[in-house]
């Protein structure tokens, strides 16, 4: 189910067009022609290829980036780096020890001396030990050196959500720790093409970017990806579906999911807008608004518990601005507040029935 | 002579293994720092490797090891010629029959992967069992054992039983922490088993505060006979990581019961330990902090069993930590769905050649502890006490789902309980995402 949907989902986005910009970013948009539209025969890529084209082409132009992490290596434990240290060598792709922390820091010392360093945390459940140098190092280092130093060459890249199988330490989404800290972005595609893109977006950013790769996605969404050197706007986010009942905002591999929910919800008479934030933070609060505005009612939904999950800065935000368009309470369809388990992932994870149901039962409210 | 086949290989497994660093070796030999740190009382009564007398001590492999402030004692009393033996019969049938149940254990799992009975990252011990055999079949029932993701053998050797183990890797009820925690969480109260952890190094700080408990009975409360040690393993990549130095200075500064087992197989996924460390010899990150550490073959159980009974024994004199660096290997991925491809197959075949279990087996029966034929009788019993594991474990049923909802928090339901008096959890919308909690 997951894969037919992700791969329908794939071959749709290469032909539709998103429809909001934002006057700056337009000009940006029409430079990489539209990425969406490509009539011409592109090769087809999952998700894993299409994040080693990125890495390959990021490596070439500039000469000074650096892709480290554990196993990075001989291709990495997911395939996303091979190929890099054949072509560029030992010196700018290379394993480190296991050290989160000693990764991430060593990523922000490279960054603030003027480098492009990628690095890679082979599960994002294996954040946490960096984050304190994430934290309280990368996000504030142009603040606190009153903007003599900064770390915006550094992008940290990793693997994230659930995979079927993956139990506690393999599936966590810590998207929502990160959406806290004021001074990194956090940045999660959708699909190959939207990756590839983003990914040469956040690599090119002055800004030191969290950069959370959709496991599950990794070989199952297959799509064509533009071969060229391209990039795609930050803290944009992108009408993927137009409807005119219900807006749906989520990112990653629970878009997937969601547009699965939407068609069903389309056979019981209910037109759903679907939106992918892309750009968690800083996000995108003006598309959201403006969709909330023509529809009236708002579900979010997120692999990660919906505690604290960033679901909840959505809803505040957008009561905030829309309070008196709101025609039902904002719906937020996320994971359980458990520890993410084993044997009961199916009954922990936001499922397409879930998600319908909070659609009808908003609309209906 | 079977004990000198077994030790004198050493020798060209250190020789081939730090390849890189026979200059380095050959210095050390020479000149093996003798300081002795202040407050340090770290001693070995006797150096470990050279247990058959007659090698030479002047060769590189040999003096490479022990901690900086050993004092070199005599030579052990077990010689080569086999009259005094390292074991009794029973011992060598204990151990034999624990290494046949770790290495029968491992096969199944992986049959069972791939027909599909059990899911998820399952990392297998195939070749390091005399690692696992060696230490834990010198601890008592209260000691402590804290593993890695690679704990299905751990947990075998520690005493829990084969058919909790199976039952928790297909998730079901049964299992020893009834189907929530999987192949690389298994952990038990009875056993004394504080996990199985997927995360490399989050096990060490965690048995050393396991280890302070027990001083700590012992010394303040002052609980007659509390001996307890608790025995850390992990790996080399893990060596390399903060955690790892934070507590081999903690353990140290408070003279803590805790061994750290480093089983070094000289591979972290697809990293060469020779190329992701700075020093490979582990064992010398003992002396920087002050406490012994010790290098031994770790495919030769007996060698192992030796630094074990030393290392224990100073733990529960209370002498403090020791680091045991036991240099193994892994005959199969790291997990079942590692393919594999870096690794040399002549290293893989070198160290197939030397098969704990095999050599366990030559030196029992040339020793003439016992025949061919018990040994095969413990082989048979070990297959069906394993496929009894598998039967039971498909035999038992899935867990219920309200399980999903159960310890998250101390209250058995986790949550609480809500306004109306039920548990928050079983408000039917509560997991469908739109309940407020």
């Amino acid at each position: 189910m997951a894969t037919s949907a992700a791969q329908r989902f794939g071959r749709r986005l290469a032909s539709s067009v998103p429809r909001r910009r934002f006057s700056s970013s337009a000009a940006a948009a029409a430079a990489t022609g539209g990425s969406a539209v490509q009539r011409t025969q592109n090769p087809s890529l999952n998700l894993c290829s299409a994040i080693n084209q990125a890495l390959h082409i990021a490596l070439d132009t500039d000469p000074r980036s650096y892709v480290f992490g554990e196993d990075v290596s001989f291709g990495g434990v997911f395939r996303c780096t091979v190929g890099l240290a054949d072509r560029f060598g030992k010196g700018r792709v290379f394993n480190t020890p296991l050290c989160e922390q000693g990764i991430v820091g060593f990523g922000i010392g490279l960054a603030a001396m003027g480098n492009r360093a990628v690095a890679e945390i082979q599960f994002a459940d294996y954040i946490f030990p960096a984050f304190d140098q994430i934290v309280n190092e990368a996000a504030k280092f142009r603040y606190r050196s009153g903007n003599q130093f900064n770390c915006g060459g550094l992008t940290i890249r990793a693997p994230y959500g659930a995979v079927g199988h993956g139990g506690h330490y393999h599936s966590q989404s810590p998207e929502a720790f990160f959406c806290h800290v004021p001074g990194i972005k956090v940045v999660i595609p959708r699909s190959p093409s939207q990756a590839k893109g983003l990914l040469l977006s956040c690599i090119r950013d002055p800004n030191p970017i969290v950069f959370f790769e959709p496991k599950w996605l990794y070989r199952l969404a297959v799509e064509e990806v533009p071969e060229h050197d391209y990039t795609l706007p930050l803290s944009e986010a992108e009408v993927i579906r137009e409807g005119t009942d219900i807006t749906l905002v989520g990112w990653g591999a629970q878009l997937s999911v969601m547009e699965e929910a939407c068609l069903d919800a389309e056979n019981d008479g209910i037109s759903c807008e679907l939106i992918d934030l892309k750009t968690l933070l800083p996000w995108d609060k003006e598309t959201v608004e403006a969709s909330v505005r023509k529809t009236g009612r708002l579900l979010i939904s997120h692999e990660a518990p919906v505690t604290g999950g960033f679901g909840a800065e959505i809803s505040a935000s957008i009561v905030e601005r829309c309070f008196l368009r709101l025609q039902a309470p904002v719906a937020r369809i996320c994971g359980l507040d458990t520890p993410f388990p084993l044997v009961f992932e199916p009954f922990y994870l936001p499922t397409k029935n879930k998600i319908l149901d909070a659609i009808k039962s908003t609309v209906n409210y | 002579m079977s004990a000198a086949s077994l030790s004198s290989a050493i020798n060209a497994i250190r020789s081939s293994s730090f390849a890189h660093d026979r200059s380095a070796l050959a210095s050390n030999a020479s000149h093996p720092s003798s300081s002795a740190f202040l407050g340090s009382t770290a001693r070995l009564r006797f150096n470990p490797i050279s247990s058959s007398a007659g090698r030479p001590r002047s060769s590189a492999a040999v003096a490479a090891v022990a901690a900086s402030n050993v004092v070199k004692e005599k030579q052990p009393k077990s010689s080569v010629s086999g009259s005094n033996l390292l074991i009794t019969k029973e011992e060598g049938l204990e151990l034999y029959e624990d290494m046949v149940l770790g290495r029968a254990f491992e096969d199944m799992c992986a049959q069972m992967y791939y027909r599909g009975k059990m899911f998820g990252f399952v990392h297998l011990y195939n070749g390091q069992e005399a690692v696992s055999t060696g230490f834990i079949k010198l601890l008592k029932q209260e000691d402590s054992v804290v593993s890695t993701y690679r704990d299905h053998v751990h947990a075998l050797s520690k005493g829990v039983p084969a058919r909790q183990v199976m039952s928790e890797l297909f998730g079901k009820e049964t299992g020893c922490c009834r189907g929530q925690g999987g192949s690389m969480h298994m952990f038990s109260k009875e056993h004394n088993l504080i996990g199985g952890f997927a995360f490399i190094g989050e096990g060490i700080p965690i048995a050393t505060g396991a280890a302070f408990t027990s001083k700590y009975k012992r010394e303040v409360l002052k609980e007659e006979g509390c001996d307890h040690v608790t025995v850390a393993f992990f790996g080399d990549g893990t060596c390399n990581n903060g955690q790892f130095f934070e507590c081999l200075n903690m353990a140290q500064l408070w003279k803590l019961p805790i061994i750290f087992v480093v089983e070094n197989n000289l591979w972290a996924i697809g990293m060469s330990h020779l190329r992701a460390t700075s020093d490979p010899q582990i064992w010398k990150k003992g002396p920087a902090f002050g406490m012994p550490g010790v290098h031994v073959d770790g495919m030769d159980v007996l060698k192992v069993r030796e630094v074990a009974k030393e290392a224990v024994g100073r733990a529960r004199r209370g002498e403090g930590p020791t680091l045991v660096e036991c240099e193994t290997y892994r005959f199969r991925g790291h997990s079942l769905a590692d393919p594999d491809e870096l690794r040399e197959p002549a290293e893989k075949a070198k160290y197939a050649a030397r098969d704990p279990i095999a050599a366990l087996k030559k030196y029992i029966i040339e020793s003439k502890l016992a025949s061919e034929a018990e040994l095969k009788a413990i082989d048979k019993k070990i297959d069906e006490v394993v496929e009894d594991a598998v039967e039971f474990a498909d035999a038992s049923p899935q867990p219920p789902r309200s399980q999903l909802l159960e310890n998250v928090f101390a209250d058995p339901k986790g949550f609480g309980i809500g306004p109306d008096g039920r548990y928050r959890c079983e408000d039917p919308n509560f997991t469908a995402g739109t309940a407020k909690v």
